[in-house]
């Protein structure tokens, strides 16, 4: 019982991190319908550029206060990471907007492995350990066999991803600029006609997704201390898992599906093996995509001929 | 530091107001330098490396990113100054220098692009360049050998020759499933992994020579063609892509994790090395050199090789180029072209589909067990996501369905990161820590991208139709739409 609870709550941890990629996946995939296949590195970029602003500030201005810092490394690395993928979209995706279909993900595999090979040139192939940070534990359960703790690195974890996901939400929901974007979603011809710049929230969308992603590699970076310029495919995957299996398009789809992904891997390396724990992940996204297209929160896509 | 030239681009197009024309200029200019500056801070005016205490330090590299910023705004500046007509050749010059050798390739490429059909001297051409390139590459290890001598022609045959036969051998493989049929596969490298897997293990556990593998090696890739296939079948599209994506990686995997079958990372040495028909490429006494009376050197075994994937990759043209004029054939060029209408007339998708998973998966294998007995070595670092990403990058780039495109494409996409370690004459320019082949990844994604954004039909994007009647004419590429399988 107490190796579940313990799982439960590193799966919730794991998950909070995918569930903010995924994030950026599903939004992409449901205003332009293509896979965007650097999301992952875009994560990994936002990792490093978080550290180093960590750095700039612990080491060379000499900032003592770690909230401080970490409010400001994390707007930081949403601002920069934010400007990196507003570049790409420009630069990469939108030129090869209305050209046929798989020119956006194959252009989107060149940015993965542009982006993923500029990182290794500029900061070197070997891993970065992020600078040792207090890490109170709290204990949850006294006796049984062993016990249940919690972090106050997970607690940060789990509050940052439900406040953000919250003004998320809030965003898409009540601002005339995440009506935009939904109608965007439905169909973008017809948002055109009725006065929308589909391009500036299409622009916003991919802002939106990079800023999430760089959260998510900030609680990486705190999470596993370390960091390498090939961290952005594995999780890139699963984060595309979770949005397929909530239901690509879905917003809440990929919250959900990312902390089940969370789940099934943390449990599956605790009660199986850890060595299979990717071959679970590929899986369940095989499994979804044969059985399940439309994913738990999905609509059916219904084609027109 | 590529990122920043293509920046411009996109921030120029911007602004046509009433303005001053110089003003609008160092606005853009300016607003495309600040860009560059806030996409190099901090990854790139900031250095971190773990010293010996594994802490980070950091160093500063500020030089180097107002560097690129001047850089953007010189470039954006003159760019907007100078007349419509020179921008296109700003843009143009701003990609090959983004995108490295193959964009200049695609330039050389781009004429008679358009809607129209191609003018006669263009088919000519092409119906002349395959012959001439075949003879070419029939005579290439001879011209080598004849040039530079055993010695010197050994680098140029294996490393250029043997590499890029493969993967022409294997994107044509690929073409069969994307090109033809139209289905995305981002996991063929799973089909090379059995292929090479299946020689390997079949020679060094049973002893078996390399000509009873190859075909054995092209069914067991066949075999798992068609069960990876049929689960897949219903997937269209992107769907398609990343389920099979997510097989090629399962296979992966499973290669690195079940340690008792395949030795897991350390992979499979000691694999048995191709012999002349029997015949071994050693300095035995029965060896190939003393039974031809020639003085022994490695470079036949190397020729030897060559022809032999030579040999493999016109076969699988020859079968491909057979096919599609079977109804087998046909049938994969219409389910490309229109899944429902497809099935409307009658075709079984179901058999269609899994023909041609299984035709790719089949050369596939040959191509893995070739890979092998050239090695003498397997390991599953060979067959990682980017082996499946690039071969996709030669099918698409060579345009989906033409078979001297996808040639031409592996050429480029293989040859030029390769003649990228040639380059030693560059750190007498940026001193001798300059290494030119970390670079060679990064600048092929930026020429995906690029050849992207400037050939999305890829680089022979006209072809000929199979069938006709009366008259043969070419279609542009523009009026055929793919990928929707």
């Amino acid at each position: 019982m107490s190796n579940f609870l313990q799982q439960l709550i590193n799966g919730l941890t794991l998950g909070s991190i995918y569930g903010l990629i995924a994030i950026g996946y599903t939004m992409v995939f449901g205003i332009i319908g293509m896979v965007n296949f650097a999301h992952g590195d875009v994560f990994m970029l936002s990792a490093f550029i978080a550290l180093i602003i960590f750095m700039i500030l612990t080491q060379i201005l000499g900032l003592g206060s770690l909230p401080i810092a970490f409010v400001v490394v994390l707007v930081g690395a949403m601002a920069l990471t934010a400007l990196w993928n507003w570049a790409i979209e420009r630069l990469a995706y939108r030129p090869l907007r209305g050209s046929f279909r798989l020119a956006p993900l194959i252009s989107a595999i060149g940015m993965s492995i542009f982006l993923s090979n500029f990182v290794q040139v500029v900061q070197g192939p070997r891993n970065k350990p992020a600078p040792a940070l207090p890490n109170h534990v709290f204990n949850l359960t006294v006796g049984g066999a062993y016990d249940v703790t919690l972090s106050v690195r997970q607690i940060l974890i789990m509050v940052v991803t439900a406040v953000l996901l919250a003004a998320f939400w809030y965003l898409v929901q009540r601002t005339s600029l995440g009506r935009a974007q939904r109608a965007c979603e439905q169909d973008r011809k017809m948002a055109a006609l009725l006065g929308i710049d589909v391009d500036a929230t299409i622009s916003i969308t991919f802002i939106i997704g990079a800023a999430l992603a760089a959260v998510a590699g900030v609680l990486f970076v705190i999470y596993y201390g370390v960091v390498n310029f090939g961290d952005g495919f594995v999780p890139g995957v699963k984060a595309f898992t979770a949005a397929v299996l909530g239901g690509i398009g879905s917003l809440p789809g990929a919250v959900l599906g990312g902390l089940l992904i969370g789940l099934i891997e943390v449990f599956w390396s605790s009660y199986f093996t850890t060595d299979y724990k990717d071959v679970a992940a590929f899986m369940i996204l095989a499994i979804t995509l044969i059985f399940m297209p439309s994913g738990i929160l999905g609509r059916p896509e219904v084609e027109k001929v | 530091m590529t990122a920043a030239p293509q920046s411009t681009t996109a921030v120029a197009k911007t602004g046509e107001t009433s303005a001053a024309p110089f003003l609008i200029a160092l606005r853009n200019a300016f607003a495309a330098a600040l860009v560059a500056f806030g996409l190099c801070f901090p990854i790139v005016s900031y250095h971190a490396e773990a010293n010996i205490n594994n802490e980070l330090v950091l160093t500063g590299r500020w030089p180097l990113s107002i560097g690129v910023s001047v850089l953007v705004f010189a470039y954006v500046l003159f760019r907007q100054m100078s007349p419509p007509d020179w921008r296109l050749w700003f843009d143009r010059v701003g990609s090959v220098a983004a995108g490295g050798m193959g964009g200049a390739l695609v330039e050389a490429a781009r004429e008679g692009e358009g809607v129209a059909p191609p003018s006669r001297a263009r088919l000519s051409f092409s119906k002349w360049f395959g012959p001439f390139a075949l003879g070419f590459v029939v005579l290439y290890p001879l011209i080598m050998l004849g040039l530079l001598g055993p010695a010197g022609s050994l680098k140029w045959i294996n490393n250029y020759g043997v590499q890029i036969m493969i993967y022409v051998m294997l994107g044509w493989g690929l073409n069969i499933v994307v090109g033809l049929a139209g289905l995305l596969d981002l996991g063929y490298v799973a089909f090379y992994a059995v292929g090479a897997y299946s020689y390997a293990l079949l020679s060094t556990t049973y002893g078996l020579s390399f000509w009873v593998c190859l075909p054995l090696a092209g069914v067991l890739a066949a075999m798992w063609g068609v069960i990876l296939g049929f689960p897949v079948l219903r997937l269209r599209g992107d769907y398609l892509a990343i389920v099979t994506l997510a097989f090629g990686e399962i296979v992966r995997l499973v290669l690195i994790n079940w340690v008792d079958f395949t030795n897991g990372y350390a992979g499979i040495s000691g694999i048995p090395h191709v012999s002349f028909f029997g015949i071994p490429f050693n300095d035995d006494e029965n060896g190939f050199a003393a039974i031809f009376h020639l003085p022994y050197s490695p470079i036949y075994r190397t020729i030897f090789l060559f022809y032999l994937i030579l040999a493999l990759a016109l076969l699988t043209n020859f079968i491909t180029l057979r096919l599609r004029r079977l109804p087998i054939g046909r049938a994969w060029e219409a389910l490309r072209e229109d899944e429902i209408a497809c099935r409307s007339l009658g075709i079984n998708t179901t058999t269609t589909k899994l023909t041609a998973f299984a035709l790719g998966a089949m050369f596939g294998g040959f191509a893995g067990s070739f890979f092998s007995v050239r090695q003498g070595f397997v390991s599953p670092e060979s067959f990682t996501f980017m082996e499946s990403a690039t071969i996709l990058a030669i099918v698409v780039l060579g345009g989906m369905g033409s078979q001297l495109g996808v040639a031409i494409a592996a050429a480029v996409m293989i040859g030029a990161p390769e003649l990228m370690r040639e380059l030693d004459w560059m750190k007498q320019i940026f001193g001798p820590d300059f290494d030119p082949t970390q670079y060679r990844m990064l600048l092929f994604g930026a020429a995906m991208v690029v050849m992207m954004i400037w050939k999305p039909r890829g680089l022979v994007s006209t072809r000929a139709p199979s069938i006709f009647l009366k008259e043969q004419k070419a279609v542009s590429g523009d009026y055929v739409k793919e990928g929707h399988g």
